[in-house]
């Protein structure tokens, strides 16, 4: 990957020309790590997901994130497991973590796992940043 | 109407995707809703990636099985593995539970697999694998009407 001046875009498409089925892009808003994901997150995809978020936020100094969800057409517990392990990592950071724009799909395993009791959930990326104290 | 289904494949995650597209064509002739799409790729994801990680130990060169088999609008689906088997199912199926919580697992897979299916069994086996047979009844909505 490379990265990062803060307001740009990193948008990442492929790996060694196998085809990628999530695309992340990757935002810094102030001091909220803006994260947009689209297409599938399954396990095959955690893993590359996982490490480039470690990797980025071990480069730029950001406190709170916000997950938006909205372009996802597929999820499973895998992506339960990941958005979990970076919540733990804000939450350590004394940051925190909002989940926005969530499909009736997705909601249903957030539900499911719990989720919603330990991460805030926003309907829109807007009312997330707001409620960040970022002015969009 | 009757028809069926097998296949084998790889244990890689990049089947993950594979597997789950492949039952979603092969039960469109249900002409099922979104949601039970949805649910029945949810369920063929979390039983093949249980397979890989859990079964096979993320080892790639083993073959995962797949089968369904459609009758009328009950279809039942198999997904089993020549892996390590469970040694305790009960602990298993727990929400939440996971046998590897550093690989970030949420420990739940066997909890969507009974929620999005209307039955779920497993038979595994120390040393010889993992079968978990899945039945869902399609267009319940739909017969509810009539």
């Amino acid at each position: 990957m490379t990265y990062v001046e803060k307001g740009t875009k990193v948008q990442i498409r492929q790996r060694g020309g196998e085809l990628v089925s999530l695309k992340v892009d990757w935002n810094i808003k102030e001091n909220v790590l803006l994260v947009r994901i689209s297409g599938e997150l399954d396990h095959h995809e955690a893993e590359k997901f996982k490490n480039d978020w470690q990797n980025l936020l071990s480069k730029v100094d950001v406190q709170h994130v916000v997950l938006n969800l909205g372009d996802l057409s597929f999820m499973d517990s895998s992506g339960l497991g990941v958005i979990l392990g970076r919540y733990k990592e804000i939450k350590q950071m004394d940051g925190e973590m909002i989940v926005c724009s969530i499909s009736p799909a997705v909601k249903r395993l957030f539900e499911l796992s719990g989720l919603f009791k330990i991460i805030r959930l926003e309907e829109s990326e807007t009312h997330a940043l707001i409620r960040l104290g970022v002015a969009s | 109407m009757k028809n069926s289904m097998e296949l084998s494949f790889s244990s890689i995650s990049a089947n993950e995707s594979f597997a789950r597209v492949t039952i979603a064509a092969f039960v469109a002739q249900l002409d099922p809703t979104m949601d039970e799409l949805t649910e029945i790729k949810t369920v063929v994801s979390e039983a093949v990636t249980n397979a890989i990680i859990h079964g096979y130990n993320n080892d790639q060169n083993q073959q995962i099985y797949m089968s369904c088999y459609i009758d009328d609008n009950k279809v039942e689906l198999t997904i089993e593995d020549h892996g390590i088997g469970i040694e305790n199912i009960d602990e298993a199926i727990q929400p939440l539970y996971t046998s590897k919580p550093e690989l970030e697992r949420s420990g739940m897979g066997f909890t969507i697999m009974d929620n999005f299916m209307d039955n779920v069994e497993i038979e595994s086996v120390l040393g010889e694998g993992t079968k978990v047979s899945l039945i869902k009844y399609f267009n319940k909505s739909k017969s509810l009407c009539n």
